[in-house]
């Protein structure tokens, strides 16, 4: 029987602060999860605790059954960070060749995985650009074409599709669901509603807790809603 | 293999900046070529051995200086060794000064008070001036010259380090990269040597032009400076990128100067050091620099090799170690493993 990919039951405070509030989540390989919340509601602290590169004040994240922090691990999985972390003197070839190698990304294998994730998020003729002179959909598409690197199995996506186009967040997204029939689990972060229809499971947070977890169609059946939108406000997610 | 591509990435960022490689490299020599036209002596508290000297001169001089007498079978030059700033010695008829020598400003301070104190009204002395270390055509800034090479280096690879390495963490790559499995001690290695092979140039740069246009005096081997200064950087890289976790933004890392970087100058020899008041005297021995200038002016004035300056550069060694190992400690704040 197959391990869950992730399992967290996480509590994070900063001070006396309450950032995450007894969040337990399991997620499967094969599927794309949307976390759906207000800002501030804590979904980046998740996926940092997630990808571990922030610890849980109590509680643990087990990722492939292995207790985060591990660096074996974080060979495993994909991490997009909200703010695009991009050496903007650097071109995005030298970029994708820092971090293609620091993910462990053979030599001999560099130069065509460059090309691959490069063309899956259209940037295939902007390699020899320096990532300053890059728009903010630009270097949005370059942090996932790092994220996507070394063929992650898991991947964590801090709000990837923020400034991208929408017939560009089309080709991304099939992209995902492509990754995903080939067993990748996908967390993303989203506050786009259409975003979330396509997500197999979606977890909406509010306040730092988990309000409900379920498929759309299961959340929209439990509130009696007719899109996710609605579902949300009547979890009580709404913005206040 | 993480390492390499932490150099690389390092070595290519300086490439594309083009301006920050300039200051590292045209802003010292500016500044070296501006003290070194700007610069004349001053005055000290002298320390003298006499002997065979004439009871009457030697009342005269303690006037102005202390005077201590020497056994006449001791040698010469290991009494100068030992902290005294001259000898003098009037056997047998000859009038002899030897003086130590590496600073200027006390040779002549001492040259004039023997001279004044031993003349007669309107007589002209025949005084036979020998140095251990130096001559008499050096300027001030030939004895300044070496600590303020080395307190340059220091400031410019103290700075740029620092602020790269925090800007890795205020525009968020410092946390993406310790999200991709490099270990803590391969980063802040790959930001030695990357750095490390940068100071390398830039330190020849500035020794060269310091030696060769500005005509620093120079009488050691050239290597022993490159050595020195090459240590010294990076101390200062080291201290550098560690001093960086405590700062927030490079306002306040620029902060940490007056703080950590100005008051080397006070120990690093640029005032005499005799001087300093027991409060503070301890901190000399606790900064980098103290022992880049020493060792700097061992090799540039005094003309000694490796024998006089090994531990100081192993001292320096030992702080760059010291600060790696507390920046990969400190990195901690960001990832456990």
């Amino acid at each position: 029987m197959p391990k869950d990919a992730i399992e967290a039951n996480v509590t994070k405070n900063y001070g006396k602060t309450t950032i995450l509030d007894h969040v337990n989540l399991s997620l499967k390989r094969g599927e794309i999860f949307g976390l759906l919340g207000p800002s501030g509601s804590g979904k980046t602290t998740l996926v940092k605790l997630l990808c571990g590169i922030e610890e849980a004040s109590d509680g643990e994240v087990k990722v492939l059954d292995t207790k985060m922090p591990n660096l074996s691990m974080m060979k495993k999985v994909g991490y997009m960070a909200q703010a695009d972390a991009l050496y903007g003197e650097l071109t995005a070839y030298e970029n994708l060749k820092f971090f293609a190698t620091l993910s462990g990304v053979h030599r001999r294998d560099q130069k065509e995985r460059i090309i691959e994730v490069m063309q899956l998020v259209n940037l295939e003729n902007e390699l020899q650009k320096k990532v300053e002179d890059f728009s903010g959909g630009m270097k949005r598409r370059l942090s996932l074409a790092i994220a996507l690197l070394h063929n992650p199995d898991i991947l964590l996506l801090d709000e990837p599709t923020v400034g991208i186009d929408p017939s560009l967040r089309q080709k991304i997204w099939w992209t995902f669901e492509k990754l995903r029939s080939n067993g990748v689990l996908i967390l993303v972060t989203t506050h786009v509603m259409d975003e979330a229809e396509r997500c197999s499971r979606l977890g909406m947070i509010r306040n730092g807790q988990l309000i409900a977890v379920g498929t759309p169609d299961e959340l929209k059946k439990q509130t009696d809603s007719v899109t996710i939108e609605e579902a949300f406000l009547s979890f009580g997610g709404g913005v206040e | 293999m993480r390492i390499f591509a932490v150099v690389i990435r390092i070595l290519r960022q300086f490439i594309s900046d083009k301006r920050t490689m300039a200051l590292m490299i045209v802003a010292p020599i500016i500044i070296l070529t501006m003290l070194s036209l700007v610069f004349n002596g001053e005055d000290l508290e002298l320390k003298l051995g006499v002997r065979n000297t004439p009871e009457s001169i030697v009342e005269q001089m303690e006037k102005h200086a202390s005077v201590k007498p020497i056994a006449s079978d001791e040698a010469i030059e290991s009494t100068l060794k030992k902290d005294y700033d001259a000898v003098i010695d009037f056997g047998n008829g000859a009038k002899k000064l030897y003086l130590e020598g590496s600073d200027p400003s006390i040779n002549r301070a001492v040259i004039n008070m023997v001279q004044s104190s031993s003349m007669g009204k309107n007589q002209e002395m025949d005084l036979e001036v020998s140095y251990l270390f130096g001559s008499n055509n050096m300027s001030s800034f030939d004895h300044f010259g070496p600590v303020l090479v080395g307190f340059f280096i220091f400031f410019f690879v103290f700075l740029i380090a620092g602020v790269s390495f925090l800007r890795e963490r205020t525009q968020g790559t410092l946390e993406r990269v310790l999200a991709t499995p490099i270990k803590r001690w391969e980063l802040v290695t790959g930001y030695v040597i990357g750095f490390g092979l940068f100071t390398m140039l830039q330190s020849a740069i500035i020794a060269l032009y310091s030696i060769y246009v500005i005509d620093l005096m120079m009488e050691g081997a050239f290597l022993f400076v490159l050595l020195i200064t090459l240590m010294l950087a990076l101390s200062a890289l080291t201290l550098g990128t560690l001093l960086s976790s405590f700062a927030k933004n490079e306002l306040q890392m620029i902060q940490f100067i007056p703080l950590v970087v100005v008051p080397q100058i006070f120990f690093s020899g640029l005032f005499n050091l005799d001087t300093i008041s027991n409060y503070l005297s301890w901190i000399g021995p606790l900064t980098p620099l103290y022992y880049g200038a020493d060792a700097l002016r061992s090799v540039m004035i005094k003309g000694q090799g490796l024998t006089d300056i090994w531990i100081d550069l192993l001292v320096l060694l030992g702080f760059s170690i010291v600060f790696m190992i507390l920046n990969i400690y400190a990195l901690k704040k960001h990832r456990r493993i």
